[in-house]
């Protein structure tokens, strides 16, 4: 690997030239300049495939790697270089962002075709690949901050892309502040790392692969449990989980490709790649690994419910992604019997869920930009390729054998079963609830589009089959949700290959058999997605029925903006006011009134100019006096202090 | 034979401005429309060749002895009271002199047709801005206590005119009179404890008198001061720079000079003349005064906090836009308070380089707020009566959202690294405070991107679809601006380099005493809790 390293900045470079080629080239661009941005996104993946099938060839010994660029901040005791980490980790993000996004790219191309912005949103996209590989290649906390909010703020801009119209940039603000809120997290665990190790890269805390010793290994518990919670805020930031996750329905105001590639595949991941990095903290802070686990399991559950009411084709999916990253949290806090499970539930999942997106923008395209799915139906007559792909999307996330979602979310269910007492009923029970309440959202969203009657009418509606450049990004996905679960688990392949970094997820019972709980998820997915299906043939109302109570809080995002606003907004705004009155009412009066009284002084030793020079010799012998005693006291006490 | 490069950085705007003034040098002729053009081009000419010598004061500069007085010139001036002519940088005053230097013809581009074509009027702004430059350079370069108190105060002239006669507000002269008495209020605190410091230097015993350098900071430094006279003297600098930074609650002059001096001035002064009081704080009263800085330390980290929160929430119920500004100013003063007086390496280096970076940020963004109130039919200063700009001028929306990106410290860019080293150093010191200003980062968020929601995204407001978007001239202004904030963003080592010798040393001071009261204590007989 050390010999090909130092092409690895180049997978950041290309992107972030393009981006920059693109927003500073201005109008002459506009015809052409989308192909520089997929350019510099074939690029960067052509290189990322390279660099990642180097490193497979290598020895499993070589394969972590790091490399600094410069000297990024050397003050006040804190060292840290602006340099990157190749390991299996960093390397299995790079060929998924990469790929998936080079083929979102592409989708790209024809998505946006009519829009007269399109430069400026492939400016953006590079700008996210650019960010999010600095984020995962990062060997530091710090430097990966600069990929945290860098994707971050990509995700704002391309939320609020179409933001002259005011309410997509309201959603487009509402993830960038909530993101922040997580980020305060990050700061927090920086601080306790640097105050306790004196240091922030991970070749220090965390060691470099199996050799080599980590600083954090030397944390108290208390101190490990305190960074554990500072990063899962910022996970949860990042990657909407509750109780931060109200961002990421409203994220889907932005076009269909970036909910695909940000909002899907990558970006809201990072935060499960965040904790499972972080993973030697996390192994010495179990609190701190419950806690993860709970809001893992709570907002798989939550995610699932919503998923369940939403009539927006995209709306259902971000639930979907909301509670599949629940999965993977839940994963991630179960510890080395989870990490590498949570990683390729993330690589699958990334695969099937841009692949679904991408088929509800080319449904969109079809159908008038319609995201309401009661007026569509039956759809699978007139765009075969997306209905397919979206059928093989389907199976993947629903974890029927051998597709690929069964191979890392079974996984996942088995090892939330692991462990004593209460809790693998509670989690495990979480688990595989959420995976029959997955298969009958899915399946619901499936029927509603693909699946029994048509509920448009042309020429109103003219649905057809999306262009080329759009459906084989569609279809290549479709093959990945086929397919790549099963190729990455054949053998153990891939937990092996993650070893140096997650360590071993070794052997571990689960509290049912095996076969069992394998019987137990495919039963529920079985059960939901009948129920689903059974629900949704037949009889889809073009308005929605009012629905049962839960149904009615699904649709409200089970209260999550209620709760934003009454608890944070309303007393945010009424801090405001009164803090701006008082400003003006207490503190600048305060000095106004005392300015006054100082000149009302004046104004009445004016009137004792009385024009009597002794009147005058007074004062001003009173006013040397007073001068000369404050001199003289001060100067007396420095003196005995001097003597 | 060495160049007196500071000398020259100081003198060399003052000729300007005196031939930009003087009728009959330059332009003055029929004052007309021409002789405006000559002026300013004079003025601008003569900022930019400022910023060539400073480069040459950057080329002499050695870093690897940063924390030292480089660049020094000492002449007696009036030795019967001790005070000389005496200037000199290290790494941190080098930086804030260039941040004067290259702000001014920014600022002038920036306010080309700002003033009119009125010569006399025009001729006077553009003295004054060369004036307060040259007083700029001047008091950041003062080696010397009493020099600097000078020129502490003498900076309000130009400052007081420039608000009160070029403003844009309805308010500006009440403005500047505010201004003026905060200032002087502070100023007079701050002569107190000028004349007391002369008193606590050794008498010679040859001579019975005190020597005829008396007030050079070398000298002043590491005297052994009685506690209670210390904190006195303290106290009296450090009211005068709390006001000057502001921290709250003496920053009620900030958003009513922010919100009626022009955009220009209020970039100078806030961005570069208020830095004369953080500026103060790490270079003065912690080495003059290092057991009281160590008492005071509390009460003023509790206030800087208060300041980061206060200011951000302040700002976000702003409704006039460069008033906004300026309370985002107090916002970030309060961090650089902060990670002065929490006495780490981190948070004092990061603090230095915030002054820096606050100047970059905030500049650019006072500069394109006024780009749009210039664009504006009513010169509206009003958040409302904008809305929908982003289609109209997108390259203007994109750099005042630049600007408000470095405000809110997104990593990438410059303010990002000096903020983060504060909070992560202040951790180190006082977790408790330092956990309490982590939500300004979020509030920043809210400041900015609330701002350029109401601003940017929308409906275009009535009246404003053929505004027209950045020009030449503003692109010049913008773009030295955020090119600074992106290089210092990427490579802050650049500017480190300059002020982490500079901070190391003012708090290797302050744990001096620190050790000496520890020792103390341990002495004073408290042998069973000794530290392990």
């Amino acid at each position: 690997m050390n010999d090909v390293i130092g092409y690895a900045p180049w997978l950041v470079g290309f992107p972030l030239i393009g981006a920059a080629v693109l927003l500073l080239g201005g109008r002459a661009l506009d015809k052409w300049g989308h192909w520089i941005g997929v350019l510099a996104s074939s690029a960067s993946m052509i290189l990322g495939l390279w660099l990642l099938f180097r490193m497979i060839g290598a020895d499993p010994a070589d394969r972590v790697v790091d490399h600094s660029l410069w000297t990024w901040l050397s003050a006040g005791g804190l060292d840290v270089n602006l340099a990157l980490r190749l390991d299996p980790l960093s390397m299995t993000f790079v060929g998924l962002v990469t790929f998936v996004g080079w083929l979102i790219h592409l989708y790209s191309v024809e998505y946006m075709a009519h829009d007269p912005h399109r430069r400026r949103f492939f400016a953006y996209l590079n700008l996210f690949i650019a960010a999010m590989l600095v984020l995962v290649l990062a060997d530091s906390y710090l430097v990966l901050f600069i990929g945290w909010e860098g994707v971050g703020l990509a995700s704002y801009l391309l939320i609020g892309f179409w933001d002259h119209k005011r309410p997509n940039a309201v959603a487009a603000k509402k993830a960038f502040v909530m993101n922040r809120v997580g980020d305060m997290g990050l700061i927090v665990a920086m601080a306790l790392l640097f105050a306790h190790t004196g240091a922030l890269d991970y070749g220090t805390l965390l060691g470099s692969g199996a050799s080599g010793t980590a600083a954090v290994d030397g944390l108290d518990q208390g101190t490990a449990t305190a960074v554990g919670l500072a990063l899962l805020l910022a996970a949860c930031g990042k990657s909407a989980q509750f109780p931060l996750q109200a961002w990421l329905g409203d994220a889907m105001a932005g076009p269909t490709p970036v909910s695909a590639l940000i909002h899907a595949a990558t970006m809201v991941t990072a935060g499960v790649y965040l904790l499972v990095r972080s993973g030697p903290i996390l192994d010495a802070a179990p609190t701190a690994q419950l806690v993860v686990v709970i809001v893992g399991s709570v907002t798989l559950i939550f995610g699932a419910i919503v998923g369940c009411a939403k009539d927006d084709i995209k709306k259902a999916l971000a639930a979907s992604t909301m509670s599949q990253i629940g999965y993977m949290m839940l994963a991630a806090g179960l510890g080395p019997v989870g990490y590498a499970f949570a990683i390729f539930h993330l690589i699958t999942h990334g695969f099937f869920k841009a692949g679904l997106f991408l088929g509800a923008g080319s449904v969109m395209h079809g159908m008038n930009d319609e995201v309401n799915m009661r007026g569509f139906g039956a759809l699978r007559h007139v765009m075969r390729l997306t209905a397919w792909s979206m059928f093989f999307g389907w199976l993947a996330i629903l974890g029927i054998p051998p597709f690929s979602g069964f191979w890392s979310k079974d996984k996942i269910i088995e090892a939330a079963f692991v462990g004593e007492g209460w809790q693998p009923w509670v989690f495990g029970g979480a688990a595989l609830i959420g995976a029959g309440i997955t298969a009958f959202y899915m399946t619901r969203l499936m029927t509603m589009t693909f699946w029994g009657r048509p509920r448009w009418t042309e020429p109103e509606y003219h649905p057809h089959e999306s262009p080329g450049l759009m459906v084989w990004p569609q279809v290549v996905l479709a093959v990945g949700s086929i397919a790549l679960g099963g190729v990455l688990a054949f053998g153990d392949v891939f937990t092996t290959w993650l070893e140096p970094v997650v360590g071993t997820p070794g052997h571990h019972e689960p509290v049912l058999a095996v076969p069992v709980l394998m019987g137990a998820t495919i039963g529920v997915v079985v059960l939901g997605a009948v129920i689903g299906y059974a629900m949704y043939r037949r009889d889809v109302p073009a308005e929605a029925p009012r629905g049962s109570v839960l149904t009615r809080a699904a649709r409200r995002d089970l209260f999550q903006d209620t709760v934003n606003e009454g608890l944070v907004m309303k007393p945010g705004q009424g801090v405001t006011a009164v803090l701006v009155t008082a400003d003006t009412g207490v503190i600048a009066r305060g000095w106004a009134t005392l300015a006054g009284g100082v000149a009302a002084l004046g104004a009445w030793l004016r009137k004792a100019q009385t024009g009597y020079v002794r009147a005058y010799a007074a004062s001003m012998a009173a006013g040397v006096l007073i001068i000369g005693v404050v001199i003289a006291l001060v100067a007396t006490l420095g003196q005995t202090a001097g003597a | 034979m060495t160049v007196p490069w500071l000398t020259t950085l100081v003198v060399f705007p003052l000729v300007a401005a005196v031939a930009v003034w003087l009728p009959g040098l330059v332009g003055s002729r029929r004052d007309g429309a021409g002789g405006a053009g000559l002026a300013k081009t004079t003025a601008l000419t003569a900022a930019l060749v400022e910023v060539l010598v400073l480069i040459g004061a950057f080329l002499e500069f050695d870093t690897a002895t940063a924390a030292e007085y480089q660049l020094a010139e000492t002449h007696a001036w009036i030795p019967q009271i001790g005070a000389s002519y005496a200037l000199g940088v290290d790494g941190v005053s080098l930086l804030l002199v260039a941040l004067a230097v290259v702000l001014v013809p920014l600022v002038l581009a920036a306010a080309w047709r700002e003033q009119g074509d009125n010569g006399l009027h025009l001729r006077r702004y553009l003295a004054l801005v060369l004036i307060l430059e040259s007083l700029m350079v001047a008091v950041f370069a003062a080696r010397d206590v009493f020099l600097f108190y000078v020129l502490f105060e003498a900076v309000l002239i130009p400052a007081y005119f420039l608000i009160g006669g070029f403003g844009q507000g309805p308010q500006r002269r009440r403005a500047a009179v505010k201004f003026l008495m905060f200032s002087l209020a502070g100023g007079l605190i701050m002569l107190a404890a000028v004349i007391a410091l002369y008193f606590q230097v050794p008498v010679d015993p040859a001579t019975g008198l005190r020597p005829e350098d008396a007030f050079l900071t070398t000298n002043l430094t590491g005297l052994e001061l009685d506690p209670v006279a210390g904190r006195l003297m303290f106290a009296g600098f450090f009211i005068a720079f709390a006001i000057k930074a502001p921290l709250v609650p003496v920053h009620s002059w900030l958003p009513d000079v922010a919100g009626n001096a022009t955009p220009g001035t209020s970039t100078l002064l806030i961005c570069v003349l208020d830095k004369i009081g953080t500026f103060g704080m790490l270079t003065l009263c912690l080495p003059l005064f290092p057991e009281a800085s160590r008492w005071a330390a509390p009460l003023v980290i509790a206030l800087a906090v208060v300041s980061v929160l206060y200011g951000a929430i302040a700002a976000i119920g702003q409704t006039d836009l460069l008033r906004l500004v300026g309370w985002t100013s107090v916002s970030h003063f309060g961090f650089i308070i902060l990670g002065i007086f929490t006495f780490t390496g981190l948070g004092t280096a990061g603090s230095a380089f915030m002054m820096l970076n606050h100047g970059l940020a905030t500049g650019a963004l006072f500069l394109t707020a006024g780009f749009l109130v210039a664009r504006h039919p009513d010169r509206s200063q009003a958040i409302a009566d904008y809305s929908g700009l982003r289609t109209v001028t997108p390259v203007l929306a994109g750099t005042f959202l630049v600007a408000g990106l470095a405000t809110l410290s997104l990593p990438g860019l410059a303010t990002f690294v000096s903020e983060i080293m504060v909070l992560v150093g202040a951790y180190g010191d006082t977790p408790g405070w330092a956990l309490a200003a982590i939500p300004g980062v979020v509030l920043a968020a809210m400041y900015i991107l609330l701002t350029y929601q109401k601003m940017f995204t929308g409906d275009v407001a009535e009246g404003l679809d053929r505004m027209p978007d950045i020009g030449r001239r503003e692109r010049f202004v913008a773009a030295p601006l955020v090119v600074g904030l992106l290089v210092l963003g990427l490579v802050p080592q650049l500017a480190l380099d300059y002020v982490d010798a500079p901070s190391a040393r003012a708090v290797a001071g302050i744990e001096a005493v620190a050790d000496v009261g520890a020792a103390g204590a341990a002495d004073a007989g408290t042998p069973a809790e000794g530290n392990e």
